[in-house]
């Protein structure tokens, strides 16, 4: 068992397209995933075209580069500024377009900013450089959350003063609550994220089906899995019995993973965040707690972002939200391409429009 | 963003710092959130952190339920285009 090619079958996956429609019956199923990483999987795999009919597939808020606001970012870029400080961060944020300028551009006229794999590689640089007040920008879901937690749990044991963070970590619970709560986007049911839901496990989610009537399965990412868990999703819509299920089941357990919640937890609080597109959503965000507000990047570095706006033109909120598709917006393919991005959603990988770009225009 | 692959576990270390084998490649990684892992074990690598312990039999379960139903699926069919190779997902 190696736990991926046993799970892109193609004469198992032709025959799970083919159960999907049959069951689907004669009008199609809308199903939003709430993932960027299950957006790519999908897109790679070509599985809207080939259930085009039977399913329709919508991508939701499921890329955190594009869903920070606007003015993290241009926080971001401000604290490059700071003659003593060395910005880290995952490398899709570097790329994203400030109002201004960008981590990028303001790396090539001298700031400090470098790509780290991992917030520990972060702990190693400002071990390494006592001079520098290294700041890992700390973005991503309850899947990268609790990393960010462990090292700074690290950081702070070891004694080093000159590691901070900068927390637009977010939640999607909330952003899905808030999303479909705004009834713009009409869904039939969710394909959950695996790896967010490794951590949180199935709890956080109950409320699609028991207030939302919305069926939604913790989805793998492997061809056969997403195949398996939109199967699931429409024989559930089309049986009216919405529940939460996993499909992932051999990385997801109901309760999700203890240890990191705990280490989530003793870091971080919940707190109100801004959305790109989505707004500020009561809840949905993680700040530093107060036992570590001295490694708080937004206490010790007060930066002025009033002049922050997002760009003109630029459709990413709409796409985030389901209710745009990238080629609706005029900038895309045209204005706004994977070399000169004017929205986050063409920078990341993840992002909508960069996967409708790669491999889905019509 | 929330990528995370799977890699076999080659040894652990008191604090719970491993070597892995991600496709191939021996990396370094913390097993602090997967406390019963062991040499041996698949684990899912997210961000230089194991975020979770790969269960084998409810993979095993998981291909047969997907047998069954690909058996409900009339149609023989072509197989499908192979998705791309690499841990790229």
């Amino acid at each position: 068992m190696k736990f991926v090619d046993e799970f892109r079958d193609p004469t198992l996956a032709a025959r799970l397209v083919a159960a999907i429609r049959e069951e689907a019956g004669g009008w199609p199923v809308r199903l939003m995933e709430v993932c960027g990483t299950h957006t790519v999987a999908i897109f790679r795999s070509g599985l809207r075209q080939l259930l085009a009919g039977a399913v329709e597939l919508l991508s939701g808020p499921g890329c955190p580069v594009c869903v920070t606001a606007q003015r993290d970012i241009d926080y971001a870029i401000g604290l490059t500024a700071q003659a003593e400080v060395t910005l880290a961060t995952f490398g899709d944020m570097v790329k994203v377009p400030g109002t201004r300028s960008s981590l990028q551009r303001a790396r090539a006229e001298g700031a400090d900013v470098r790509v780290v794999y991992s917030a520990s590689d972060a702990v190693r640089l400002a071990a390494e450089r006592p001079n520098r007040r290294v700041v890992f920008l700390g973005v991503g879901f309850e899947t990268t959350a609790p990393t960010v937690a462990a090292s700074l749990g690290e950081a702070r044991r070891r004694g080093l003063d000159n590691f901070l963070v900068h927390s637009v970590h977010k939640v999607v619970p909330p952003a899905l609550r808030a999303l479909l709560s705004a009834g713009e986007v009409r869904v039939d049911g969710l394909i959950l994220p695996g790896h967010v839901s490794t951590i949180i496990g199935t709890a956080p989610y109950r409320f699609l089906a028991d207030e939302c009537r919305l069926p939604g399965v913790i989805t793998g990412f492997e061809p056969l899995d997403v195949l398996q868990g939109i199967y699931a999703l429409v024989s559930m819509v089309r049986q009216h019995r919405p529940a939460i299920a996993i499909q992932y089941r051999r990385a997801v357990r109901p309760e999700g993973n203890p240890a990191a919640l705990r280490a989530m937890a003793e870091v971080f609080a919940p707190a109100d965040a801004e959305w790109r597109g989505l707004g500020l959503i009561p809840g949905s965000g993680l700040r530093l707690r107060e036992e570590y507000a001295a490694f708080d990047a937004a206490r010790v570095f007060p930066v002025d972002v009033s002049f922050s706006r997002e760009p003109a033109g630029c459709a990413c909120g709409r796409v985030l939200c389901g209710t745009a598709r990238p080629p609706d917006c005029r900038l895309f393919a045209l204005a706004c391409t994977p070399d000169h991005p004017v929205g986050p959603c063409m920078v990341s990988s993840e992002g909508t429009c960069a996967a409708y770009y790669a491999y889905g225009r019509e | 963003m929330c990528l995370a692959v799977p890699a076999k576990v080659l040894s652990v270390a008191e604090d719970r710092s491993a070597v892995v084998d991600l496709g191939g490649v021996r990396r370094g990684t913390s097993l602090a959130f997967c406390p019963d892992a062991t040499v041996g074990d698949y684990v899912l690598i997210h961000a230089g952190y194991a975020i979770q312990k790969l269960d084998e039999e409810e993979a095993k379960e998981t291909l047969s339920l997907l047998e069954q139903m690909a058996a409900l699926g009339q149609s023989e069919g072509e197989p499908l285009a192979a998705a791309e190779e690499g841990p790229g997902r």
